[in-house]
């Protein structure tokens, strides 16, 4: 069953790039071990909204945060080590990228960062992550191949792999399935389900259908602000505040 | 007026013409060279022994080899190396890697190309006026090497920065997405992809630095010394200088030295730099991705 | 502010080695960075410490640039103005770039929109092995082959002139302008090629109309920055102008460039002497121009970015 304890709580938020608005108003809770869809036309600020959540923006020159973004009570903004929050926090974008090391290197870095050196140790989290992210079978024989010439959905895999290698608790997927087969695409929806029972995603998807599929609850961005957040099943059977978001769930526009 | 196929052919004739003539020129571009260098090799291949690469000039440097000045200049070259080496990686890491858009980094740039553009003597000037005078290295390798180090820094700076744009910024991405930390980053994934092109970066400093004449002269490189440098504070010949010695300063020189000397210091330059040429080409046939 | 949470992030919100350890890298590649500004400020600030007494107290600057008697060694009075070096500079630069620019613009056109191929990647190497022959070679051979050649061929008394340099300079100047024009010919968007072509145009068309213009302003960079080049070159200039101190009426003249002055006459003067500060205030100048020179090419490259 889906938790009712609060993971993320985002109160006022509003984000914007050179005085230009990306956000704003977000106010929403994601709650433990939860799937969360987050669905949206183009430019609705799905992105610009992960970004600041594990602040991947914090290089973004001009971009400008209010409100706040509570992790487990204590907003993200206030971490000193940005690093240990996005351990914590991982996340994987929309195109996969198998970094030009072997698979099991890919794996094993960011554990090796993080300073574990024992070989058996590693090799548990490599077949561990490979495992979850069903990509252990393909590439068992071969872990020493470069990750970057991998196909695309494997090197998505991978990327999944290497997000969970640092054991987050909060996983965050922006649009995984852009550049993936459709078989592939099924087979990591599996995988995240699986993965609801460890951690919280946040899924972003340009499918809605794919958020009808996984998630337990649904936001729906549009042109930068957050219009409705509910349970899937209610958005998805007409339960909603905004005609809106009917019509972009029904496909009349986006 | 013209039909069509009768304008047709008129352009297609043009147009061969121009195509030829701009082939031409650049063929003459590359002629002089050619013929340069057949004459450099006919003229200074017979200077060519053992004994010219190992021996001491002699008798008033009319005789004899150059090998003091093929030592003084990697002496030069490679004090010059252990200062422009660090600093140009570390100048290209903040600029690829840290530095925000803004004027500051664009001033930073500004004072790249200017370093490059500004005239070797001007380099000579400032480095009579701040290492030997002002820091008190006297004319000496140091001098000479930190002022052909400030010269060539450029040359290392946009080698390697070239070289860490080259590789993807997904890449960088996914590390901090994990929580590497931006030098964990640049240690484990740009540099190790990096690496090979500033190699080849390295490689064409080391051939300017070789061939660079004015910096030296009046900052550590001496026209004629009868031993060779023990240490950085020491004057030293150089290579280049000398070919500018035995073919100006220097009464009664037989015709074959100064072909002698310019044949060594040109077949140095342009074996390193198609080195570098070659290395590159081999690196980009690698796809790592 | 938040120590001693009671969730207990606090403790997960430590700063580690690493993080430290990263503070520190930026650090330092930053003083690389900065290193750049740090420099181009030294050399003006100490070339301009060695010239200044002597540029501030005995300096005419009207004098200065518009006499053409230098006679440093003058017992009677020593004076030290540079027209006769400006006109050498920019006689030898001036030929230089009549040779250098339809030759570089010609090769950069052919390199970067006829070759095709392994022809266009040799031509490319052969430009860049050209533009790494030193500065001292190329001296060398105003020297020993166009010095002799120049004699034969127009049977003057000395082959060390204007024509000499000037055409050594072209040589030396052409690779580096080649590659950045054909740089910036490259830039130049796949869509004006294509426009044009859609119209009918030849691939010769396509060049004069559509690509050349709107690379102009790269162009014009790639010309400064090899009038820059001209300007500060030293030792081809020093060996094959001829070195004396004379204001041309021919090509065929032998003439002294701002540059070589100082490279021949800095080795006999003493620290601190009124000629040693003069050959240092010509750097100062020399500095000045090259740096207007190279402010102006980027600025017109930038343009076209922006544009």
């Amino acid at each position: 069953m889906v938790g009712t304890v609060p993971k993320l709580q985002v109160r006022g938020l509003a984000i914007s790039y050179g005085g230009k608005p990306a956000l704003s108003g977000v106010n929403l809770e994601i709650r433990e071990n939860e799937i969360f869809g987050i669905i949206g036309p183009a430019n609705a600020g799905k992105t610009s909204f992960l970004k600041s959540i594990n602040r991947m923006d914090d290089f973004t020159v001009g971009m400008k945060v209010e409100g706040s973004i509570l992790f487990e009570g204590k907003d993200v903004r206030d971490w000193r080590n940005v690093y240990a929050l996005r351990q914590r926090i991982g996340v994987v974008f929309p195109l996969p990228v198998g970094l030009p090391l072997g698979i099991y290197d890919n794996v094993a870095l960011a554990p090796r960062l993080s300073g574990i050196r024992r070989r058996s140790q590693l090799d548990d989290i490599v077949e561990r992550c490979l495992t979850r992210a069903a990509l252990w079978d393909e590439v068992k024989d071969r872990l020493n191949s470069l990750g970057s010439l991998l196909s695309g959905g494997q090197q998505q895999r991978l990327t999944i792999a290497r997000a969970l290698s640092q054991s987050p608790e909060i996983l965050m997927l922006d649009e995984f399935s852009i550049a993936v087969d459709p078989v592939t695409t099924m087979r990591i929806e599996d995988v995240l389900r699986e993965l609801r029972q460890e951690l919280t995603i946040i899924l972003v998807t340009n499918l809605v259908q794919q958020a009808r599929r996984l998630a337990d609850r649904t936001a729906f961005f549009l042109d930068g602000s957050c219009v409705e957040v509910g349970d899937t099943e209610d958005l998805f059977m007409g339960k909603v505040q905004s005609s809106s978001t009917t019509d972009y769930i029904t496909g009349r526009f986006g | 007026m013209f039909g069509p196929a009768e304008y047709n052919i008129r352009n297609e004739r043009t147009e061969r013409l121009w195509r030829i003539l701009f082939l031409v020129m650049t063929i003459l571009l590359i002629i002089p060279v050619l013929v340069i260098l057949a004459t450099l090799i006919v003229k200074g291949g017979p200077a060519l022994s053992w004994e010219f690469l190992f021996d001491d000039p002699k008798d008033g440097m009319t005789k004899g080899g150059i090998f003091p000045a093929l030592v003084g200049t990697i002496w030069l070259v490679t004090v010059a190396l252990l200062v422009s080496v660090p600093l140009g990686v570390a100048a290209a890491l903040y600029l690829s890697e840290y530095a925000p858009d803004n004027l500051f980094t664009r001033a930073i740039n500004l004072a790249i190309i200017n370093l490059a553009g500004v005239p070797s003597i001007v380099h000579a000037l400032f480095g009579v006026g701040a290492f030997v005078i002002f820091f008190g290295f006297g004319t000496s390798i140091l001098s000479a090497s930190l002022t052909l180090a400030i010269m060539t820094l450029p040359v290392v700076i946009v080698a390697t920065k070239e070289s860490l744009q080259a590789v993807p910024y997904a890449f960088r991405e996914a590390c901090w997405s994990m929580g590497a930390t931006r030098w964990q980053t640049i240690r484990r994934v740009v540099l190790p992809n990096a690496v090979s092109g500033i190699l080849t970066g390295i490689i064409l400093e080391v051939s300017r630095t070789t061939g660079e004449t004015a910096p030296i002269m009046f900052t550590g490189a001496a026209f004629f010394l009868p031993f060779l440098p023990e240490g950085i504070f020491d004057q030293t010949m150089a290579l280049s200088l000398h070919l500018f010695v035995v073919s100006t300063q220097v009464p009664n020189v037989p015709e074959h030295l100064p072909y002698g000397v310019a044949l060594v210091l040109i077949a140095m330059v342009l074996i390193m730099n198609s080195a570098s040429i070659a290395l590159r080409i081999y690196l980009r046939s690698l796809k790592k991705w | 502010m938040m120590e001693g949470a009671p969730n207990g992030t606090s403790d997960k919100d430590r700063l580690t080695f690493d993080w430290y350890l990263d503070k520190v890298v930026q650090g330092l590649v930053f003083l690389g960075g900065i290193s750049a500004i740090v420099l181009i400020v030294g050399i003006f600030v100490f070339i301009t410490r060695e010239g200044l007494s002597f540029a501030a107290t005995q300096l005419d600057i009207i004098e200065f640039f518009s006499s053409p008697r230098w006679r440093p060694t003058s017992e009677y009075r020593p004076t030290y103005n540079i027209l006769a070096m400006i006109a050498g500079t920019a006689s030898v630069t001036g030929l230089a770039m009549v040779v250098a620019i339809p030759f570089s613009l010609g090769a950069a056109i052919y390199i970067a929109e006829f070759a095709t191929g392994k022809t266009r990647e040799a031509l490319k190497v052969m430009v860049e092995l050209l533009a790494a022959i030193p500065s001292v070679v190329w001296g060398f051979i105003g020297l020993s082959i166009m010095n002799p050649l120049i004699i034969e061929l127009f049977d003057v008394p000395v082959g060390l002139n204007i024509l000499n340099a000037g055409i050594i300079l072209g040589l030396m100047a052409a690779p580096i302008m080649t590659s950045i024009a054909e740089d910036a010919l490259k830039a130049v968007p796949d869509s004006y090629r294509e426009a044009a072509e859609a119209m009918g145009a030849t691939r010769l068309q396509v060049v004069l109309k559509a690509v050349l213009p709107a690379a102009k302003n790269g162009l014009l960079g790639a010309v400064l920055l090899g009038v820059g080049r001209g300007f500060g070159e030293t030792m081809a200039v020093l060996m094959a102008t001829g070195h004396s101190i004379n204001m041309p009426d021919s090509i065929f003249d032998s003439v002294r460039a701002l540059t070589a002055t100082i490279a021949a006459e800095l080795g006999e003067t003493a620290v601190g002497s009124e000629h040693y500060q003069a050959l240092f205030t010509i750097g100062i100048f020399l500095f000045v121009i090259t740096f207007i020179i190279n402010l102006l090419a980027d600025l017109v490259v930038r343009g076209v970015r922006k544009g």
